[in-house]
């Protein structure tokens, strides 16, 4: 055989396994616009549906007139709460344990709230359909500002909750309150603060914004009423708890509902809630007996599905002189919208906000966070970050930069004195987690050596020294960042939701002639997951990356998890899937020793077959052995070689990083350019580094926006006023910096193949750093805290109030 | 985002396209690139029932350079403007402004008689137009007529142009040989309008700036082009700052707006002034 | 509202059929047409995700009614695969330097790469950058994309450069 004298490398390589850049099985028809998106999905019969929408925030609808809807050609029926009540499907459950109407009923509490829904045959008659309904609305006073919500004669928005005053995470103590947080040692941090040499203290906004996924939520829902079969096609990150969802608030037996996610066009967390356009269409199909079809517009998109973060975050931060950080206390004030739809595992009503005290060694900590409803759109979920972690390091990073002006000391000497020692891991957080590996140390001082820190610092001195003396009227920031993410949710026995503990899963089947299928309970939105997947598996059992097909999405043949975001994939399924690949590797080695005629443990794995030890000349590959296994391999042994692996992680996972921003900002306009950018992920074993590089770019892209500029704004009449493209910052190729990548690699001890995730990380990591920058490029003048996003006019307005336009 | 229904028509000259328009009235409108009408129409804040699409009529395209003036068809495209060869030399104001107009597909279609006709305060050309002293030919039912940009702006969205007219060309003068120009546009990112946008020529002894999204038009300051000649920088900035009216939006509040007026239009002086041989 | 007829050449075919005046190209070559290439993102002409080639030109699809391009010659994203079945050299360089994640955006940023290579065969990065800000990416930042354009611009001129 050709291969048998091919070197041990040269076989590795040729199973582009773990560790290479394979190129992406998924582009050969993404590029050919062959992909399978769920707008392209094209059904026999199908209607299409479309929302009629409140044009206020808050108000009372009186009357909905659908009869001349109803005449106009093409539409077949319209849908209201009346005609959802009798199916008690008129609200609905959120991923939080709050309940969410599916169309008004009685009242509106968001700008953009669906009203209605029209079905028809196509969807401009749909839209004609809309444009034809008449709704009565009486104005209520609206109430956009958390704060003001909280106030004792603040108007009432949910009404459907008078009286109860326990909601599904404790007590509420106000008619627009939703829940009260506390972890950590409240009584020992404020003693901590009381006797502390330095306390920073300051208000730290992380402002509303949006997911964005470029390809809005969608769905088709297809009731077969010969069958009873109900198929959900839709725009899902978790498609088996859409199937549960489903089961449970419609009726409808599990079995009988078939939920698949096709090709996804981005999800970064819009994608993981439950939307009433799915309810109706799911309604609109039983009762036309037809295909229905309902796919957002982009203003839908931002005005109604899933918002990210909104947390007012007040931090108190206490060091020695010396700068030890001694104690972290941090109250929020979350502002949910007008129904809690945040999705995060249940007991965490804040998400992980609790890892707030971020990379660093700070020995004792409170945290308190208030939920709060506004007339604003409900979501809350996490935007490319695992449940509010990037709330929670924006949070620190800032505190820590806040701390070091209070101190009069460089941020990243801060940071340096107060890492997490690497003789620390693993490092039990004063509240409640445990960091399983990390060297923060190690990776900082690549990082400042990488970019040449110190001479930063001299050029941004000279350039102030130029600015004071009128010879420019740029300013230089520099944007530092070490971040620690928590992802990998989770153990299941402190992660669910809806009590659906949150593990993952992979199921194996080896065919006769050596090739394989794989199916996994998660769902690439863009992650590469068919690429990535198959490569674990062809380095734990020796076939070939190419000759492996890798499928999610259909619950009908997947097995189930909990679907794709929280940078769960790698940490949960891809662990299932390296423990399904070694059941299969430890059958193969039975059937190979059986078939060399030795003992099981006298043959050892070598990269693409079991060799006999100390004979390496004598050996059985995986082809071999794969079809060996469909015939008698082993007298009395089960026929076949497949595996399935449901994985509850021991731990969550811990990556983290280091990101420096050069960024040079134009005092006069606002305006900024960065300079450089440098990111130095560790994401523990790098699976495709290829992918990890584009993972990043990307997130650090979304960050960028983030923190320069996109966000969700509403006028104090509850308007919302950034629900195009035009004024929802999504930055072009233009405006986009270009980056520099960089890696550390400390292994999780936990994980099977000790890899922790990595596309969140650039998300999280790069808002501070962008942030910082901004911050850094004013400090010498005075500027402590100034809110996100750093837009132009805002830019320019910290200038004006430190009275650099003279 | 469906647009309501209408009818289609695209006539093959301007005598059917103005018949057409006669016929129906204010149910009609013109569509050059529609990159600006059809987004209304989508969002249903345009409702039409006739559509007029001026593709095939010929006599509204194409660019001539002559010896004083350059006239410019309205259904010229953005794209056009900026690959042309003779117009780079004549009029490099106008290719430096087309860049910096939206993003590349919406140059390839976005035309300068629609940009210039449809008295969107956000739109580069007007200001540019007023800037350079531009004349438009509007030809309706009882023949042609011509306006100076300077005249044409009414309102935001309120032109000098009847509802029967077409406007077909833009008849731009060219400067002096050694006149120095510059268009300076700070925007939030590509596809963007103006947060500030600032047109300055600089001559011997003359010189005219306009001014972009500042007000509910163009703004041409007579007094800030005069100082300006004078060599008076900041009596020009002062003037034109008397003269723009700006709105809080997205891009910012007054306060930022006007002050961004001001270092945008001393760029452009700067800017022109170095260019002036 | 009455159907107009409307006929043009797609990817080197010709195609008819008939449809309201209001109907806008993407949703005439998606629905009517079945060529789901080009997608739609966000309807208001800022995405790109609709891009197709017509007479020579990047125009968004989204923007256009059917009518206006009755007549016309319109690539997508599909008519730029080779005769054979394998990927065109652009396609190629953005599977080659993952120019690419969720698929989206991705066939108008290469309808868009086209026209820009066919103006500009030997483009500098920047004027990649400006060149594709038509076309947002949500996944990639941008920085493989411009790298696989690159690429296809040297590879096309190779091409070129054999063929003469």
């Amino acid at each position: 055989m050709k291969d048998e004298i091919q070197t041990p490398a040269d076989r590795s390589a040729n199973l582009k396994g773990m560790g290479c850049s394979r190129k992406r099985v998924e582009d050969v028809r993404f590029t050919q616009g062959k992909g399978n998106y769920v707008d392209d999905i094209k059904l026999d019969g199908m209607l299409v549906g479309d929302f009629v929408r409140s044009p206020y925030a808050h108000a009372r609808v009186t009357a909905i007139e659908t009869e001349a809807a109803l005449k106009v050609p093409g539409v077949l029926a319209v849908l209201t709460a009346k005609d959802l009540e009798p199916l008690g499907l008129h609200w609905m459950p959120t991923l939080a344990g709050d309940k969410q109407m599916v169309l008004a009923d009685g009242k509106v509490l968001f700008q953009g709230q669906e009203v209605a829904f029209v079905v028809a045959t196509d969807r401009y008659a749909a839209a004609d359909g809309v444009a034809a309904v008449e709704v009565e609305y009486e104005e209520l006073p609206v109430v956009t500002d958390p704060f003001r919500a909280l106030d004792p004669d603040a108007p009432v928005l949910r009404e459907d909750l008078a009286g109860q005053t326990e909601g599904a995470h404790g007590p509420r103590r106000h008619h627009n309150h939703i829940f009260t947080w506390e972890v950590g040692d409240k009584e020992a941090t404020e003693k901590v603060l009381d006797e502390a040499d330095v306390v920073a203290e300051e208000m730290v906004y992380y402002h509303r914004t949006h997911p964005m996924p470029l390809e809005t939520c969608g769905c088709v829902a297809s009731m077969d009423k010969v069958t009873g079969k109900l198929t959900l096609w839709g725009t899902f990150q978790a498609p088996h708890a859409v199937r549960t969802v489903a089961s449970l608030i419609s009726g409808i037996a599990e079995h009988n509902i078939r939920v698949i996610s096709p090709d996804i066009g981005g999800g970064f967390g819009n994608k993981v809630g439950v939307y009433p356009g799915y309810i109706c269409s799911i309604v609109a199909s039983i009762v036309t007996g037809k295909p229905v079809k309902w796919v957002e517009s982009r203003m839908d998109n931002l005005m109604s599905t899933a918002f990210a973060r909104d947390y007012w975050m007040n931090g108190r931060i206490a060091a020695t002189k010396e700068g030890k950080i001694t104690g972290l206390w941090c109250h929020t004030t979350a502002d949910h919208g007008g129904f809690d739809a945040c999705a995060d595992p249940t007991k965490f009503p804040a998400g992980f906000m609790n890892i707030c005290t971020g990379s660093y060694d700070i020995p004792v900590a409170y945290l308190a966070v208030d939920g709060v409803y506004t007339n604003k759109a409900p979501g809350g979920v996490a935007y490319r970050c695992s449940f509010r972690v990037t709330e929670a390091a924006y949070f620190i990073e800032r505190m820590v930069e806040v701390l070091a002006i209070k101190l009069g000391m460089d941020a990243a000497e801060l940071r340096r004195i107060n890492f997490i020692r690497e003789d620390q891991f693993p490092y039990q957080s004063a509240l409640g987690w445990e960091y399983d590996s990390g060297n923060y140390h190690a990776a900082w001082d690549k990082a400042l050596t990488a970019v040449g820190y110190d001479a930063l610092r001299q050029e941004q001195a000279q350039r102030i020294a130029d600015f004071k003396a009128g010879k420019t009227r740029k300013l230089l920031g520099i944007g530092l960042t070490h971040f620690t993410e928590i992802v990998g949710a989770g153990p299941v026995k402190n992660c669910d939701i809806l009590g659906l503990g949150m593990f993952d899963s992979c199921e194996i089947r080896i065919h006769p002639t050596g090739s394989a299928i794989a199916r996994l309970g998660t769902i690439s939105q863009g992650q590469g997951h068919a690429t990535t997947f198959a490569q674990i598996i062809a380095s734990e059992i020796g076939i070939p990356a190419d000759d492996i097909t890798l499928e999610e999405g259909d619950t009908d043949t997947a097995p189930y998890g909990l679907g794709t975001y929280g940078s769960r994939s790698t940490p949960v399924a891809g662990a299932a899937t390296a423990m399904a690949a070694r059941k299969i590797r430890a059958k193969a080695q039975m059937i190979a020793a059986y078939l060399l005629e030795v003992h099981d443990g006298d043959v050892e794995f070598d990269v693409d077959r079991f060799v006999v030890k100390g004979a390496p000349e004598r050996f059985k590959t995986m082809k071999e052995i794969a079809f060996a296994s469909y015939n008698q391999a082993i007298p009395g042994l089960e026929p076949g070689l497949e595996a399935v692996s449901y994985y509850d992680p021991p731990n969550m996972t811990y990556p983290f990083g280091a990101y420096i921003c050069v960024m040079e900002i134009d005092v006069d306009t606002g305006e900024h350019k960065v300079r450089k950018f440098y990111a130095l992920d560790d994401c523990g074993t790098r699976i495709n580094p290829m992918i990890i590089e584009g993972q990043v770019h990307g997130g650090a892209t979304e960050g960028y926006a983030i923190a320069m500029g996109q966000e969700i704004v509403y006028d104090d009449m509850g308007n919302h006023k950034t629900a195009t493209l035009m004024d929802f910052f999504v930055p072009t190729s233009w405006e986009t910096p270009h980056y520099t990548t960089d890696h550390t690699v400390t292994p999780s001890p936990h994980h099977p193949i000790g890899a922790k995730g990595v596309g969140e990380s650039p998300n999280v990591g790069s808002v501070p750093c962008f942030s910082n920058a901004v911050h850094d490029a004013f400090r010498p003048f005075g500027l402590v805290q100034s809110h996100m996003p750093h837009d132009q006019w805002r830019i320019w307005k910290i200038a004006d109030d430190l009275g650099l336009h003279g | 985002m469906i647009p309501a229904g209408f009818e289609y028509h695209r006539p093959a000259d301007l005598t059917s396209a103005i018949g057409i328009l006669q016929e129906h009235g204010d149910e009609a409108r013109v569509v050059a690139g529609g990159h600006s009408l059809i987004p209304m129409m989508k969002l249903r804040m345009a409702e039409l029932g006739h559509l007029i699409d001026l593709q095939d009529i010929d006599a509204m395209k194409g660019i001539a350079v002559g010896g004083d003036t350059v006239t410019i068809g309205a259904m010229t495209t953005q794209h056009e403007l900026i690959v042309h060869d003779g117009l780079g030399a004549a009029l490099p104001i106008l290719r430096e402004a087309a860049l910096q107009i939206a993003d590349p597909q919406v140059r390839y279609v976005g035309t300068i008689g629609g940009n210039v006709a449809n008295g969107d305060p956000g739109n580069d050309m007007p200001g540019l137009m007023q800037c350079l002293n531009a004349r438009f030919d509007l030809t309706g039912p009882d023949g042609s007529r011509q306006v100076a940009a300077r005249d044409f702006y009414e309102a935001a969205y309120f032109t000098a142009r009847e509802d029967e007219e077409i406007l077909t060309a833009i008849i731009i003068p060219i400067p002096a040989p050694g006149t120095g120009s510059a268009y300076i546009k700070q925007k939030r990112k590509i596809g963007d309008y103006a947060t500030a946008a600032a047109a300055v020529l600089v001559g011997d002894g003359t010189a005219s700036v306009a001014m972009t999204n500042l007000a509910d038009t163009p703004i041409w300051s007579e007094a800030a082009g005069a100082a300006l000649a004078a060599g008076d920088i900041d009596g020009c900035a002062a003037a034109m700052l008397g003269a723009i009216d700006p709105q809080e939006d997205m891009r910012g509040p007054v306060a930022f707006k006007k002050h961004v007026a001001a270092v945008v239009l001393r760029r452009a002086i700067d800017s022109a002034l170095s260019r002036r041989s | 509202m009455s159907k107009m007829h409307v006929k043009f050449t797609l990817n080197g075919q010709d195609v008819e059929g008939l449809a309201e005046p209001r109907t806008l190209l993407i949703h005439f070559l998606r629905e009517t047409l079945n060529v789901t290439g080009p997608h739609i993102g966000c309807e208001t002409s800022h995405c790109g995700a609709c891009t197709v080639d017509m007479d020579g030109k990047s125009v968004k699809s989204c923007t256009v009614f059917v009518g206006q391009a009755d007549g016309r010659q319109i690539t997508t994203v599909e008519g730029l695969t080779n005769a054979d079945g394998s990927l065109g050299v652009i396609q190629e360089m953005f599977r080659e330097h993952h120019g690419l994640q969720c698929g989206f955006c991705t066939p108008g940023m290469i309808t868009r790469a086209h026209r820009l290579l066919q103006e500009n065969p030997n483009p500098t990065e920047e004027e990649v950058r400006f060149g594709i800000a038509g076309n947002l990416c949500r996944c990639t930042g941008y920085q493989n994309i411009v790298k696989a354009i690159l690429a296809s611009a040297e590879q096309l001129n190779a091409m070129k450069e054999a063929a003469e």
